[in-house]
Formats: C-alpha cells, sequence, structure tokens
C-alpha cells in the first residue's frame, strides 16, 4: 500500500504534532489547511460514531471525525480546550477533533521506523511509522482512510 | 483541450449567440416590422456564421449559410421584397441553419434532403427577383465571392417618398444640434489590417454612424498584376465626413486598427483650404434638385473598394476585372486633378443624398444610433458560485455580529448599532447583486418554442401562432436549464390535445388559427410561467372515463372539477385515442409535475370548457435557496422543504392508532396515514415522542404519497442557502443537503421522500447513532 504521506517526504519535511490522550501524533503538515477550537457539531443521523457531525467552515459543511474514535482510543468529550485540525483528504476536506496541537517538526526520512508488530490491526491501518523525537514517540499516520468508505456503511 | 478546439467551442456558443439573434429578427419580420438596421443584423448574423464555419471546414453549413446569405442580401439591398411567405421560408431556413450548426457541432450529419429542399426554397426566392439571375445562379453554385456592399451604398428600400422632402427638414434641423464639421479622412491600410482579419468595409461603415460621408478610393499605389502581392494592401480610402461627433470619437473607431494602418483625420475648418462650406453646398444641390446622375453614388470607385478586402476571396477572373476597374479608377482620378473643382461638387452630391439616407435612420435611432449590443462577458460558473458562496458567508457573518452585539446590550441608537445597521442593507444588497449574477432571462427558453410551435402543427395539421410574454424575466441558471423539458412538454400538449382541429374551431365560431400563450412573470419571490391555450378545455368526462377504464381510479369515485384535472398528472394517464408521435404515449404530465416538484416548484391547472386551459408553473427563483420550515427533533433543528409540506396539525391522542408492534397510523379527515417519528427515523431518540406532545407535518413526496411527520415542535419558515454533505462527506439517508443557520451552526435539510420510503423498507431502528460506531 503506497501512502502518499509517506511518499512525498522529500529528505526533509515538516510534520504538525497532536496529543490524543497521552499518545502524540502527526500528519504532514501540508495536508493541514487550519487548525481552529472546537465548536459543537450538528450530528448526522445513519453515521459512524467517530463522526461527530457538521460544522460551519465559512460557508463549507465541514464533517468532524473524532480522531480518538478512529484510532479506537475511545470516545472523545469535546470541551472548548479541544482542538480541530482543518485537513485536506483527497478533495475533500474534513475536520479531525484532538485534545491539543503540540509542535511543528522538521524531520528527515530515515528517523522514521516503522510500526512494531504490537499494534492492533486498527491502528496498523492508520499508524504509517514512529518518530523518535526528544525522548517523545510520535506516530505518523496517514489520512487516506480516516473517512467511512462505502463498505462502512453498510455495516 | 488544443486551441482548435477551445477556438471551435467559442465559435459554437457564438453560432447559439447568432442563431438566437437570426430567428428573434425574423419573428419580429414576421409581425410586420422591419427596417435596414434589422436585415443588416440578420445577414451579419448569417455571415458570421459562415465566416467561421469557413474557418473550421464545415462544407455542408457554409454551403447552406452561403444561400441564406446570399438572399439576405438581396433583402438588404431592396431587391426581394418582405413579406410573409419570404420571411417564412427564412424562418425555416434559419431552423435548418441551426440544425447545420449543431449538426456540424456533435460531428453528425444534418438532414440533407430537407436542407437541399429549403436551399431550393431560397435560392427560387432570388431567382424571383428581377435583377441579373445570372449573377444569382453564380453564387448560389458555390463561387466563393461575397459582395462586400458599403453602408452608405445600401439604397434604402424603395423609399416612397420623394428625396427633397426629407432632405429638406434634415438641413434645416441641422443648426439646432451641435455644429456639424467636416472632416477629411485619409485610411490607407497596411497589410497587416488585413492579416488581422479587419475589414475596411465595416470601419467605413462604423464611420458612418457618425454622420454623412462620402468616400472615394485611390487606386494609384496597385501594382500591375504580375508585381502584386496579394496579402498587401495598396488602397487609400478619402473620406470626407460631415458629423457633430469631436475628432476623438473618430479616432476611436479605428481604435483596433491602430498601428496596422496610416490614418490621418483633418477639419475642413482647420485645413483653410477646405474652407467650402459642406452645408451650403448640401442645400445648393439640393435646391437645384441635384441632376439624377449626380446623386447616385459614383459607380467607379465601387467595385474595386468591394473586391479589395477580401483578395483570397475572389477567383482569378475578378483580380482581372478588378485591376481592369482600378485602372478605370486612376484614369478618373487623374482626370480630376486637372479641374479640381469638379470632384468638390461630386462629393457634395453624394453627401447630400446619404444625409437623406441617413436622417431618418438618426432621427429614429436618436443619440445612441444603433441599439448597442449589451456588454458581456463569459465567466467561469464556478466563479460565479464561489462567490455566491462567500457571500452567504458574509451575510451569516453579519447576522452573527448583530446578534453578539446585541448581546453586549448596546443602545439601538449608538453608532456600532447604527454601522451595523448599514452593514445589514449593503451585505442584502451584496447578495442580491450576486443573485443576480447567476439569473437569467427565461428568454433562451422562450425562444426554442417557435420553432417547436411550428413544427408541431405541421405534424399534426392545424394553424398555431405561438404569444410569449415576459421574455426578460429572470430566474437562475439552473433552474432555467431544466425548464426546457417540462414547457416543451406543456406546448406540444397544448397544441396536439388543447386545440382543437381547425375544422372544428370554425364550426365553433372561433379562428381557425390557435393560439398557444407562454407568459413569465415575478409573483412573490417566485417565478410563475404560464402556459394556455384557447382550444377546448378538458374534457372532464373524457378524462374520467380513461382513468376509469385505466383502473387509475375506482368507477364510483365522486371527484370535484378541479381532481378531475389534477387526473392527468397521474402516472400513466392519457386520453389520446392514438398514439402519435408528439404526445399520448401516457408519459407526459406526470413526469413534468415530477420534474417540476424537483425543481421545488408546483403546477396547477385551469379549465374552461370551449374556452381553453392554464398551466400554471410557480418556482422559486433559485436553486440555491429554498423555501423551508424550521423545525425541532430532540434539541436539532432541522428544516423540511415547503414544497412538500401540506400542512401541519396537532395530533389529538383519538386520532393515533397503533399498527402492528412498531407502526404508528395518525388518522386525518378519514384516511389512516403512517406517523413517523422524525427524531426515531433518523436516530436521534430510541423510543418515539408521545404524539399528543410533538407537531405533525402533513407532507407528500414525489409518487403522491403521503404520511405525517412528528416533530417536537414548528421554529417557523424561512428560506435557507443549499449546502451540499456531498462535497466534503458523502450522502447521508434522509438528509438532502444543509444550510447554516443565523447562529452560525449548521441544520440538516429533510429528504422528505427518503423518510418516507425508509419506512417502507425498514422497521424503525432501535440504535441511536451513537452506537452505530464502526
Amino acid at each position: 500500500m503506497t501512502d502518499p504521506s509517506i511518499n512525498q517526504m522529500a529528505d526533509r519535511s515538516e510534520l504538525i504534532s497532536f496529543r490524543i490522550g497521552a499518545q502524540e501524533f502527526c500528519v504532514d503538515i501540508m495536508s493541514v489547511r487550519e487548525i481552529r477550537g472546537w465548536a459543537p457539531a450538528t450530528p448526522l443521523p445513519q453515521s459512524p460514531g467517530f463522526i461527530r457531525g457538521v460544522i460551519n467552515l465559512r460557508g463549507a459543511v465541514l464533517p468532524i471525525v473524532d480522531l480518538a474514535a478512529r484510532l479506537g482510543l475511545g470516545f472523545t468529550e469535546p470541551t472548548a480546550r479541544h482542538v480541530i485540525i482543518v485537513a485536506r483528504i483527497g478533495n475533500q476536506v474534513v475536520g479531525l477533533l484532538v485534545d491539543a496541537v503540540c509542535d511543528i517538526l522538521t524531520v528527515t526520512k530515515d528517523t522514521l521506523q516503522p510500526t512494531p508488530d504490537v499494534a492492533c490491526e486498527m491502528t496498523k491501518a492508520f499508524v504509517k511509522g514512529l518518530l523518535a523525537i526528544d525522548g517523545r514517540m510520535i506516530s505518523l499516520i496517514s489520512l487516506t482512510d480516516v473517512l467511512p468508505d462505502a463498505e462502512l456503511e453498510a455495516a | 483541450m488544443d486551441p482548435l478546439a477551445a477556438i471551435k467551442v467559442t465559435f459554437f456558443q457564438e453560432c447559439e449567440e447568432q442563431l438566437a439573434e437570426l430567428e428573434s429578427g425574423l419573428l419580429v419580420m414576421q409581425d410586420g416590422a422591419h427596417d435596414d438596421e434589422m436585415i443588416n443584423a440578420l445577414f451579419r448574423a448569417v455571415h458570421s456564421i459562415k465566416g467561421g464555419a469557413g474557418t473550421f471546414g464545415l462544407e455542408a453549413l457554409v454551403r447552406f449559410a452561403h444561400v441564406f446569405e446570399t438572399v439576405l442580401d438581396e433583402m438588404r439591398s431592396g431587391k426581394l421584397p418582405v413579406d410573409g411567405n419570404v420571411v417564412a421560408i427564412m424562418l425555416r431556413a434559419a431552423d435548418m441553419l441551426a440544425d447545420h450548426v449543431r449538426a456540424a457541432r456533435d460531428d453528425g450529419t444534418a438532414d440533407e434532403e430537407r436542407s437541399r429542399a429549403i436551399a431550393g426554397e431560397l435560392a427560387n426566392l432570388c431567382g424571383i427577383s428581377a435583377d441579373g439571375p445570372d449573377e444569382v445562379v453564380e453564387e448560389i453554385e458555390g463561387l466563393d465571392f461575397v459582395p462586400v456592399a458599403f453602408a452608405f451604398d445600401d439604397t434604402p428600400p424603395p423609399a416612397p417618398e420623394p428625396e427633397p422632402e426629407i432632405a429638406m427638414p434634415a438641413a434645416a434641423a441641422e443648426p439646432e444640434g451641435p455644429p456639424r464639421e467636416t472632416w477629411t479622412i485619409t485610411f490607407k491600410p497596411r497589410a497587416a489590417l488585413y492579416a488581422s482579419g479587419n475589414e475596411t468595409a465595416f470601419l467605413l461603415r462604423e464611420l458612418q454612424r457618425l454622420g454623412d460621408m462620402d468616400v472615394t478610393v485611390s487606386a494609384a499605389a496597385l501594382p500591375l498584376l504580375q508585381d502584386l502581392d496579394p496579402e498587401e494592401g495598396y488602397l487609400v480610402w478619402t473620406v470626407s465626413l460631415v458629423t457633430a461627433a469631436e475628432e476623438t470619437a473618430i479616432r476611436e473607431v479605428f481604435e483596433f486598427v491602430d498601428g496596422d494602418c496610416d490614418i490621418e483625420v483633418k477639419s475642413a475648418r482647420a485645413d483653410a483650404s477646405g474652407a467650402l462650406d459642406v452645408h451650403a453646398l448640401i442645400a445648393m444641390a439640393t435646391a437645384a434638385g441635384a441632376p439624377a446622375e449626380a446623386r447616385e453614388p459614383s459607380p467607379a470607385p465601387m467595385p474595386a473598394a468591394a473586391t479589395a478586402p477580401e483578395p483570397d476571396n475572389s477567383d482569378l477572373m475578378e483580380i482581372i476585372k478588378f485591376i481592369d476597374d482600378a485602372k478605370a479608377a486612376v484614369a478618373a482620378e487623374e482626370k480630376g486633378e486637372i479641374a479640381p473643382s469638379l470632384p468638390a461638387a461630386d462629393m457634395a452630391a453624394p453627401a447630400a443624398k446619404a444625409a437623406v439616407g441617413q436622417s431618418a435612420a438618426a432621427a429614429q435611432g436618436g443619440a445612441g444610433g444603433a441599439p448597442q449590443a449589451g456588454q458581456t462577458i463569459r465567466v467561469d460558473l464556478e466563479r460565479v458560485d464561489r462567490l455566491i458562496d462567500l457571500v452567504g458567508e458574509l451575510v451569516i457573518n453579519q447576522a452573527m455580529l448583530a446578534q453578539r452585539v446585541a448581546e453586549c446590550g448596546l443602545a439601538r441608537s449608538s453608532s456600532v448599532a447604527i454601522g451595523l445597521d448599514d452593514l445589514e442593507h449593503l451585505t442584502r444588497e451584496i447578495q442580491d447583486s450576486v443573485m443576480a449574477i447567476r439569473a437569467q432571462p427565461v428568454k433562451s427558453v422562450f425562444q426554442r418554442m417557435p420553432r417547436l410551435v411550428r413544427e408541431v402543427a405541421a405534424m399534426v395539421g392545424k394553424q398555431v401562432r405561438l404569444v410569449t410574454e415576459g421574455e426578460g424575466t429572470e430566474v437562475d441558471k439552473t433552474v432555467i436549464e431544466r425548464l426546457t423539458d417540462p414547457i416543451t412538454h406543456m406546448i406540444r400538449n397544448a397544441i396536439d390535445h388543447g386545440l382543437e382541429k381547425t375544422e372544428d374551431r370554425v364550426a365553433r365560431g372561433k379562428p381557425a388559427e390557435g393560439t398557444v400563450r407562454l407568459a413569465a412573470l415575478h409573483r412573490s419571490g417566485r417565478i410563475v410561467i404560464e402556459v394556455s391555450d384557447d382550444g377546448a378545455g378538458i374534457n372532464r368526462e373524457r378524462v374520467k372515463n380513461s382513468a376509469i377504464s385505466k383502473g387509475l381510479i375506482p368507477a364510483n369515485a365522486d371527484l370535484s372539477d378541479e381532481e378531475i384535472d389534477n387526473l392527468i398528472f397521474m402516472p400513466g394517464f392519457s386520453t389520446a385515442a392514438t398514439v402519435s408521435d408528439i404526445s399520448g404515449r401516457g408519459v407526459g404530465m406526470d413526469v413534468v409535475k415530477r420534474s417540476i416538484q424537483a425543481l421545488g416548484g408546483r403546477i396547477t391547472i385551469a379549465s374552461e370548457p370551449g374556452r381553453g386551459s392554464t398551466f400554471t408553473l410557480s418556482l422559486p427563483l433559485t436553486l440555491a435557496v429554498l423555501d423551508g420550515m424550521v423545525v425541532s427533533v430532540c434539541g436539532q433543528t432541522l428544516v423540511a422543504p415547503l414544497t412538500g409540506v401540506v400542512e401541519t396539525l396537532q395530533p389529538k391522542a383519538s386520532d393515533v392508532r397503533s399498527l402492528g408492534p412498531n407502526g404508528t397510523v395518525i388518522q386525518i379527515r378519514e384516511t389512516y396515514l403512517p406517523l413517523i417519528d422524525v427524531g426515531v427515523q433518523l436516530g436521534y431518540r430510541d423510543t418515539p415522542l408521545l404524539p399528543t406532545s410533538g407537531v405533525a407535518l402533513l407532507v407528500e413526496g414525489e409518487g403522491g404519497a403521503r404520511a405525517a411527520l412528528l416533530v417536537d415542535t414548528i421554529q417557523g419558515q424561512r428560506q435557507v442557502v443549499i449546502k451540499s454533505l456531498e462535497a466534503n462527506y458523502r450522502k447521508v439517508p434522509g438528509i438532502a443537503g444543509a444550510t447554516i443557520l443565523g447562529d452560525g451552526r449548521v441544520a440538516l435539510i429533510l429528504d422528505v421522500d427518503s423518510v418516507l420510503s425508509a419506512k417502507v423498507t425498514e422497521p424503525p431502528r432501535n440504535q441511536t447513532l451513537l452506537a452505530a460506531a464502526g
């Protein structure tokens, strides 16, 4: 499986890192459009649980993915301190609900380590590798499969 | 897309515009009104289609356009009288030309036989005209030589009035206007001017709009044939122009060829040698009764001038003829130099004549001259939509800001509040203006109808007149695009079913010619389109019997007139005894009704036996906004499209019954309808709301299925802007889209049809959406 977030990683690339619970994750900064505070979302009927609903982003209707729920880490109880990362996935724009944004990292490709085999299938589907930075472990995640696809719709 | 293809696309777009202009011009002519300018416009339309088609090598189109153009040219020069028969043939020719254009665009072929037949009719028109049949035949045979007549050479069609009578008031009127001056303009085009596709005749014609002018051409620079470079410009035009316009206006005419020609503009007043008062000369010439031969434009320079701009269109014979003519012109010029006073007199006489021709037109046209074509630009629709989105957002933002300011407890009279009021006005105005960008007159749909009427009328053998009203009524582009089919259908129906046969009409004392009226108007924020006929009206007995025999209604049904009329919207309904090409297959009005409803519109019928029927469509002005009923369900705000809502009611405990394990029905006037709890249906709650504590919306789906939707409360009615959910997510069952409320939150728009059909396919779910986590 090819993943643009890795393929696009040139020798040096910038990543944005964020926190969900005690774990730290990161995504390619090029896919991030903006970061905004949590706003109550309008729930969508007949949707998977990790879809929190939709919000108004300057006139566009933006679906919000509870990234914790998506990664199997349990549902988030959003507060005003939670953050939405607005990211472009393909030709769609979605909001990712996370606990907090931490850092902007500049890394080289060789610092990326493969995901060890301990992780469950769900985690493996999203985590594309690990980075060790200043003693912290940061998981690089791929956004391509974050939105539900047709199979999930049937489920 | 390669550049040529892109140009071709533009060409076909322009063709559509030209065809539309052609047809509307012919239709005006059919009503008896015509003037030179109109005939010129028709000629130009056909000519530019032909020109473009030639560039792309569309031979069939060129051939047909050429014949058409020839006939128009005859008409333009007044050799062919404008009468009903000629216009009727031309209308058919315009339809054929449109077919040719479309065939060329879609890489198909037009009906060659019909094309030849119509071309033959057109050719016959010319054959009838007395003047020079040889020349006409020669042209029709495809000799691609286009006589380019100068505008001032267009002898106005047989002018009934004696000329001096007109000349006198024209001369008398002059002192009242701004001072007129005589300008001498020397115009020497270079090869680059022709190479870039410009045409001297057009420039000169443009110049003529400014005033009365006299043109002479000098071919003195013309070399011998063996030295002639066919792409070089050798001719020099000298224009004497009497006009009130400024020098800048004259120079403006040549603005686009600036640099491609040598141009010199001299005022007679500034020029001491040109002290001859042209006004006096005109007066003199008129008073003297101006000898007839002097009034004719000097013939020698004309053929030369006419052929020169299009050397590549002429064949060898033409070039030789042209050179002979040019030599004669040179000789004439040399003679002129010996007696300088003579050309001056010559010049004055045609000028006087031009004044005769022009004064009438100028008086009618007013200061603006010919009606100016609206200035338009082509803009990518996406850009407009983006702008509309942004303005929608601006409106919401402005509302939010106003709300926040109000929350701060500022006085209404405070400067902030006043500023906000101004902002509100501005944003509304911006919103209206932006919506107006997408709005287009319904003319683009209406103008296709005359052709349809002609064809259908011919097919069913009825005489039909189409009357259109309110063509300028504007409505959103997306609505217009989806109006054509329903209107086409209704007009076909009106002609085929609505109007009686000609002999029946006459027997009933009606005019033999039936009238179909197509009208558009704005009414309370919606566009209303009426299609009416003066036929027999709906035969209710027959409609009812037909519906009974098809099993659409029970035989003993007791229906009001209105209910019977509405039967024709039922799927599968048809009264036509025979299935014709036009209608009667039973797929008709129900399709019309469905497509109108899909647009958020309604359709109604009014029919009077013996007097005719009227179908009235009422549609929203735009598909970007929707009239909705804003309701609350489980603390969520939802919008139900108003078009689907028939009525609202407060359920009484005695009216609600259980049916089966989960089903609930409600009794509304003797019928039991399913009662659907929207909150349960959408998964907002598990246990249904107590019916008596909510409000029921009686809704009707596309297929006519009815049900009652139970919601918590009704907040009110509002126009909402429709936003797509699919753009960033995907389609959600039961939801048609989303909108943004005044507080900036997203509200979902109910898809009534999908909620209704869901009730059939699956029982209410006992799980919340959150529990469905994947």
